[in-house]
């Protein structure tokens, strides 16, 4: 490959007097002065949040309002900063979702170690476990930073639910018994 | 109330109107830092400071504008200023450090005296200039007080007793004196215009406006228009005399942390602030005054055309009342001064710093043989005009 000399191009001298640049320079920051801010007022407006994006990570209950986690501990397993960390217990029999068999009894996810990875999410088999939507938390102790079961599931909300899982391994199991 | 204040001694008179001057320009000078603010931020595309209010006056409404306008931040940076710790670092030769940021304040309020701010028409209807002393040198002292400002920022530098500072100093110095030779030569030519052959000589900035508020074509042009090449020297050496963006060698944050006053804080660094801001609007007045026209409202339009007419249309004799023509001639000098100030802070967000040797290089070999090709032209035109 030939170098190719490229020859820049000389000054006119209009350009050399350096005058009409900062004309042209003031008409530029001129034209700024008189556009509308750009600055988004933070606390009073907020950002639209786009879709997909990784916040706070909250625990979700199905349309049902039954509690999707099953405490198969995966979300802790693969936590890479190790913030999750659950406590299994078994649902009480005669809830009627007593097939399921395990729930967490503690959940907590300490939001001074998450990085907001969404490996949690992306492990979850129960799709219990959703990054949603709030970017900003503060508190005044350690202790306060780390979110318990009642404040996830409060974050979480309820998110519909394609699958029902449960409610076909239910049906499974009372039918047939084919599939269970 | 005039016949009392006229009743009373010169020297009462003198330090009243020095006091109201005084008392003028310092919150003006803060306010421009407010403005600097503001101006920036709108060329930036953003609101500036526009949330401090304190809460008692939050209650009252209507005050949200002040606090959008950040008129209480304003405050609460002045009042920082007083209350904060006044750091006296223990390498600084003490007296000289402190002694440099009133030296910084004593030339900007100084010059002061000798600009003309507005003007009234006394019972015969001529226009008599509002200033605090009417001198023939005018100008001469301008100039002269005006540059011992630099001593200010070298002492600063010195005192300072440090490598920054004293690269800070030393650039003040040097982009100082460059630029004054060049900034007194550019206006030499507007003084040669008025001082016509004949006519008593005076370097009186209120002579200067009085040349451009005469009647006809020629008469009532501003020296912008005839001598725009002088306007633009003065107004470039004026941006370096200030220290001001694309010149602010003295300061240059990003090579020289804070240049001549990094060593200094709270009280004494607003001092400076404050000074850099009063020297820019004294600067102003005097391009004002000189090029602009001085208190006319329009060029060809002279304020007491302006009078005469608002007399004539509305039927009040209240118009030429000297004190309401002299608060409208200070309104529309104060105007053009805010829009020259204006224009240094747009400027500032416009042209890139220039680095030190491109400042030299400026005021030396473009500059100065411009003004001095520039006076020579005027010469000759104005000996063949006039002579």
């Amino acid at each position: 490959m030939a170098v190719i000399q490229v020859k820049r191009k000389d000054l006119t001298l209009a350009e050399r007097t350096y005058i009409p640049q900062i004309f042209g320079g003031l008409m530029t920051t001129l034209k700024y002065f008189f556009k509308p801010n750009e600055t988004l007022q933070y606390p009073e407006e907020r950002p639209a949040i786009p879709p997909g994006y990784r916040g706070v990570p909250t625990l979700v209950m199905d349309p049902h309002g039954r509690e999707k986690c099953v405490s198969c501990q995966l979300c802790e397993f693969v936590c890479p900063p190790k913030a999750i960390r659950i406590t299994p217990g078994s649902v009480a029999p005669g809830t009627g979702v007593d097939h399921v068999e395990k729930a967490p009894q503690a959940f907590d996810i300490d939001m001074l170690r998450c990085i907001y990875c969404g490996l949690c999410e992306e492990v979850c088999p129960e799709e219990a476990i959703f990054l949603q939507k709030q970017y900003s938390m503060s508190g005044y102790s350690r202790s306060e930073m780390v979110n318990h079961k009642d404040r996830l599931y409060e974050l979480g909300g309820t998110l519909p639910d394609k699958h029902f899982k449960w409610d076909k391994k239910k049906a499974a199991e009372d039918g047939s018994g084919a599939h269970h | 109330m005039a016949s009392f204040f006229f009743g009373l001694p010169l020297m009462v008179q003198g330090v009243a109107k020095g006091l109201a001057v005084i008392l003028f320009i310092f919150p003006v000078a803060a306010a421009c830092s407010m403005a600097e603010r503001k101006v920036s931020a709108w060329i930036q595309r953003r609101p500036g400071p526009n949330r401090t209010i304190p809460p008692m006056i939050a209650w009252i409404p209507g005050t949200g504008i002040l606090q959008r306008l950040g008129l209480f931040q304003l405050a609460a940076d002045g009042g920082k200023f007083f209350f904060k710790e006044e750091p006296l670092p223990n390498h600084v030769h003490k007296f000289y450090f402190v002694l440099a940021p009133f030296i910084a304040m004593i030339p900007a309020f100084t010059t002061v005296t000798v600009v003309p701010f507005g003007a009234y028409l006394d019972q015969a209807g001529a226009v008599v200039p509002i200033m605090l002393a009417n001198v023939d040198i005018g100008i001469l002292a301008v100039f002269a007080v005006a540059s011992l400002g630099v001593y200010s920022l070298i002492l600063a530098g010195w005192a300072s007793n440090s490598k920054y500072p004293f690269l800070g100093g030393v650039r003040a110095s040097a982009q100082l004196i460059s630029y004054e030779l060049s900034m007194t030569l550019s206006v030499l030519p507007v003084f040669l215009w008025v001082n016509e052959p004949g006519s008593a000589g005076s370097l009186s900035l209120a002579r200067v406006v009085e040349f451009q508020s005469q009647p006809g074509f020629w008469g009532g042009t501003w020296f912008i228009f005839t001598m725009p090449l002088s306007a633009a020297i003065f107004i470039i050496a004026l941006f370096a005399e200030t220290n001001r963006q694309p010149f602010d060698m003295p300061e240059s944050e990003a090579d020289l942390v804070g240049g001549f006053h990094t060593e200094y804080g709270a009280f004494k660094w607003s001092l400076f602030f404050v000074a850099e801001y009063a020297n820019m609007i004294v600067g102003s007045a005097v391009f004002t005054l000189l090029f602009l026209g001085g208190w006319n409202p329009l060029p060809w339009v002279p304020l007491s055309a302006l009078l005469e007419g608002l007399h004539h249309l509305t039927g009040s004799a209240l118009w030429i009342h000297p004190l309401v023509a002299g608060l409208l001639s200070i309104g529309i000098f104060v105007g053009k001064v805010f829009l020259a100030i204006f224009f240094f802070m747009w400027v500032r967000w416009t042209v890139p710093r220039f680095r030190y040797d491109q400042v030299m290089r400026i005021g030396w070999k473009l500059l100065l043989p411009l003004s001095i090709a520039n006076l020579l032209a005027y010469t000759v035109g104005i000996y063949f005009l006039q002579g």
